[in-house]
């Protein structure tokens, strides 16, 4: 429990976690390429928790202010036109990536990387001046949604359930807990998005069945088959793409607008981050209103004072983004085949992630499933509400939850790199997790004492088309004859689809020491690094938060305290008394004007003390024998805030 | 030997071969050995004992498997077992659940599948095929050379035509000028290995029951006879899936 007397923010920490709460709140958060979500399970139902602006979508866009301070979500929106260069959109698309792999994200998207970026080294892009690495930044994104939850319960968070893209790879999933990690959040479980998506509509509907989840967000495709039994969601085959989503239909509009631009108006605005931003919203808003109507118009200021204008229609726009919809039809199929089942036994499509609401995009899956798909379920909710009941499953359950269990699967094949460049695969894809496989290694040369491991995932036959996950030096090999050695070295990967490795040398039973050189991540001493570097934002936050807290409380009490006096009941008291609460109203006063938390609780629970005689006094007297040692700010003067509000009586002791 | 047994209850067990401490029972009626998972009177989570994949399931080492009630012991384990159950309770039980789990996955996924059961049981009784394999593929892509396939007797003559036809094909195919009454003769042979490669199937079937009747009252040499014929249809099958792969990729070209 976070005490007001620690001011060490280690400490704190620690105690948050030791600290079990029967009511501690496990929450679920949807980190979207393009929008972020965090809900909780409130009773049976799951529902989303708003921000300060009252809505329930924080927009994935992270900005760098004036003052280098960090501002996320709608209000970070703003600095994506005005000042490109301080703000960054669609991170999730770096994380767990190298730099070889983001030549063609670049190419589309306005990340600016670190000028002294090193191959194989952890991507950093700039905001202003400052580096972050994508971890970092989700990790700005996490923090924003912990607070709207600490906010709306009155109490810390620091235990979630985070979802990604089941198509996911190890480094990217990987990368994702470490931002949990960063932001001061214990990441419970990763669940994958379609997954969860099931899991709202499992929820919903509470059918038996094969459901399919076709899952195209902002910047990832998947699509999942599962077997929904008695409260059983079993994954039986997933695949999909990491490199598609909305985002990609965003940019061949934003291409055309520009080469129109170029040829019309002899303008080549490509370098200009703003005009570009400013393209992209107006194409963001026209492929909206091309949803339900039949055309729309591109109307858009450009520098100089000129304007573009276009009309376009849905029929054009459909035939724009037809192939990218395209390239959602060879993951379904495959899932199909994996699965070995026919679109004719599959019961239901569940549609997950705003580009589903294009209508083309329901055609296709018409299409391709032969039936129509579920739309009841808010797509862009749909994430955040099964990671909400995901966090219920792991908190315990309760009544709704009680029978439900997730078995997901691994969705790329594991395999280790052997002689002449091949991969040999020793976890299939859609392998139920966890799941492990054993490999029994030996040494070439006399007195050994390391052994290379190189780790892949991926369907290929080479291991250079298959993506590195890490490099595995076995040390501490006991001195033998080349061959002698019998390692045996034990692959699990977890429930959260990541690989953990142990191994042992069988002769000597010697467990050999581990070292780990991930090939897209962060070290653990680096995560601990930029945690303890955003922690002391946090806590120092948090103790801002508190001290405008306990002036609220303050605040009403003084309220409360201005109808006690013109009540009857003041006369009754003896002017000790009356003096005594003048005293003690007057240093509450003067100490909430200060920033010492823990001297303006201590004047609240004094004043309250001393006006519970007045509070017993101000009610009937057989009320006031219900009432005795309420205190004032509790006693019902008239209407309060409707729990639960920011407000509540603070759990913090 | 590290006793982890100092604070749980450990269910009674009738025998316990595999270690100290590890939880097995024994049947003892048949003898079948069944692994304890979880504590019938607690609920909790035992740590995972190193047993093969039929004493997990409490079933005896025979190939004929009631799949259907497989998969609601799956089930029925996963509930207790899953490591989304443990998230609240401390490490060493989280481990064990992260263990027990893996270890009911894999097992369920081998024994489910008819071919992936026959390999996993001759393992357990000596036969690397998988090893053997591996290190001849190993061998052959170390020293350049094509791996040496074995030829099943009985399909000689037919191979070596198809193999002649194929090649035929791969010229024709250089060149541009595909024969199309060789295409619909190497279909057709294609489809005759397919047939053949099914009949594998069922013939390894027959040697399930064959099998499993030997394991209850039969003698050592009898098991070694159906034994070795198992690992016969399986590499025979193996031969044909691989034929039909390159006939395709020659058609596909």
């Amino acid at each position: 429990m976070p005490s007001a007397e620690c001011s060490n923010a280690k400490s704190y920490q620690l105690r948050a976690n030791t600290y079990f709460m029967p009511n501690d709140r496990i929450v679920g958060i949807d980190l979207g390429t393009t929008n972020s979500l965090v809900a909780y399970m409130q009773g049976d139902t799951p529902v989303v928790i708003p921000g300060d602006d009252g809505l329930n979508l924080v927009p994935s866009v992270v900005a760098l202010g004036g003052n280098d301070e960090v501002i996320v979500g709608s209000a970070a929106r703003t600095f994506l036109i005005e000042t490109p260069e301080r703000a960054a959109y669609s991170i999730k698309r770096l994380m767990g990536r190298g730099m070889e792999d983001v030549q063609e994200e670049l190419k589309l998207f306005p990340f600016r990387l670190a000028e002294d970026l090193q191959p194989g080294e952890v991507l950093r892009i700039k905001l202003g001046e400052k580096t972050y690495t994508p971890p970092e930044i989700s990790a700005f994104i996490l923090r924003q949604l912990k607070r709207n939850a600490e906010r709306y319960f009155g109490t810390p968070v620091t235990r979630g359930v985070i979802t990604v893209p089941a198509y996911f790879n190890d480094a990217q999933r990987q990368a994702t807990k470490d931002a949990g990690r960063i932001a001061g959040l214990e990441v419970l479980r990763l669940v994958n998005e379609p997954t969860a998506a099931s899991l709202a509509y499992g929820l919903d509907k509470k059918k038996n069945g094969i459901v399919a989840v076709y899952d195209l967000g902002g910047g990832t495709f998947d699509i999942s088959i599962l077997k929904l039994h008695d409260g059983i969601f079993e994954v039986v085959a997933t695949n999909g793409d990491t490199h598609l989503g909305g985002d990609d239909i965003d940019n061949l509009l934003i291409t055309i607008a520009l080469d129109d631009i170029r040829g019309d108006l002899g303008l080549d605005l490509r370098r200009s981050g703003e005009a570009v931003q400013t393209i992209r919203k107006a194409v963001i808003d026209a492929k909206i209103a091309l949803s339900s109507q039949p055309g729309t118009k591109l109307d858009i200021g450009l520098p100089g004072g000129r304007r573009y204008q276009r009309e376009i229609t849905r029929q054009q726009f459909e035939q724009l983004m037809q192939p990218i919809l395209d390239r959602t039809v060879v993951p379904c199929k495959q899932a199909l085949k994996d699965a070995g089942l026919k679109p004719e036994q599959i019961d239901e499509v569940v549609l997950v992630g705003g580009s589903t609401r294009i209508p083309k995009v329901r055609a296709l899956v018409q299409d391709l499933f032969q039936r129509s798909p579920h739309i009841d379920l808010n797509p862009d909710e749909i994430v955040a509400l099964g990671a909400a009941v995901q966090a219920n499953i792991l908190s315990g359950g309760s009544e709704a939850t009680k029978e439900m269990l997730l078995l997901d699967v691994t969705p790329l094949s594991l395999g280790i790199e052997v002689a002449g460049g091949v991969t040999d695969k020793i976890i299939l894809r859609n392998s139920t997790i966890p799941a492990s496989a054993t490999q029994f290694y030996t040494t070439q040369v006399d007195g050994q004492a390391n052994v290379a491991i190189h780790v892949l995932q991926g369907e290929r036959e080479l291991a250079k088309d298959c993506r590195s996950l890490a490099r595995f030096d076995l040390k501490g090999v006991p001195p033998m004859t080349a061959g002698m050695p019998r390692i045996e070295v034990k692959f699990l990967i977890d429930a959260n689809g990541i690989l953990h490795v142990s191994a042992r040398e069988q002769r000597s039973g010697k467990e050999a020491e581990i070292e780990v050189q991930p090939s897209y991540g962060l070290t653990d001493e680096q995560v601990e690094s930029m945690l303890l570097e955003s922690f002391d934002y946090a806590e120092e936050d948090f103790r801002q938060r508190q001290v405008i807290e306990a002036r609220n409380e303050a605040e009403t009490i003084r309220a409360a305290l201005e109808k006690g006096r013109k009540s009857p009941a003041w006369g009754k008291l003896t002017s000790d008394e009356q003096k005594r609460i003048a005293k003690l109203e007057k240093g509450l006063h003067e100490v909430k004007k200060g920033e010492d938390y823990q001297a303006i609780r201590k004047a609240i629970d004094e004043l309250n003390q001393g006006t519970m005689h007045l509070a017993e006094l101000m009610m009937d007297s057989a009320v006031s024998t219900a009432l005795k040692g309420k205190k004032m700010d509790e006693a019902d003067f008239g209407k309060g805030p409707e729990p639960p509000h920011p407000f509540a009586s603070p759990d913090f002791e | 030997m590290v006793n982890l047994f100092m604070t749980n209850p450990v269910p009674k067990a009738s025998s316990s071969l595999i270690m100290p401490g590890g939880a097995t029972s024994t049947c003892w009626s048949c003898g079948t050995m069944r692994a304890e998972h979880f504590c019938s009177a607690c609920g909790k989570v035992q740590p995972p004992v190193p047993v093969d994949y039929f004493t997990f399931f409490g079933l005896p080492r025979k190939l004929n498997v009631d799949i259907a009630q497989l998969e609601r012991e799956f089930y029925q384990l996963s509930r207790k077992l899953h490591p989304d159950l443990y998230s609240r309770a401390d490490k060493r039980e989280q481990e064990w659940s992260l263990e027990q789990s893996s270890l009911l996955n894999d097992a369920y996924r081998t024994l489910k599948d008819s071919i992936k059961r026959t390999q996993y049981l001759l393992r357990l009784e000596g036969v690397e095929l998988e090893e053997q394999s591996k290190t001849a593929t190993e061998q052959a892509r170390s020293s350049g050379q094509v791996k040496k396939q074995v030829v099943p007797p009985d399909l000689l003559e037919e191979v070596f035509d198809l193999n002649m036809q194929l090649e035929e094909l791969r010229m024709q195919k250089k060149m541009g000028e595909d024969d199309p009454a060789l295409i619909e003769e190497i279909g057709r042979q294609k489809l005759e290995l397919e047939e053949k490669h099914e009949a594998l199937l069922e013939e390894l079937k027959h040697e399930w029951t064959e099998w499993d009747r030997v394991v209850d009252n039969g003698g050592e040499s009898d098991r070694l006879k159906i034994r070795d014929r198992m690992v016969d249809v399986l590499n025979r099958r193996n031969y044909l899936r691989n034929l039909v792969r390159d006939v395709n990729e020659v058609l596909e070209s």
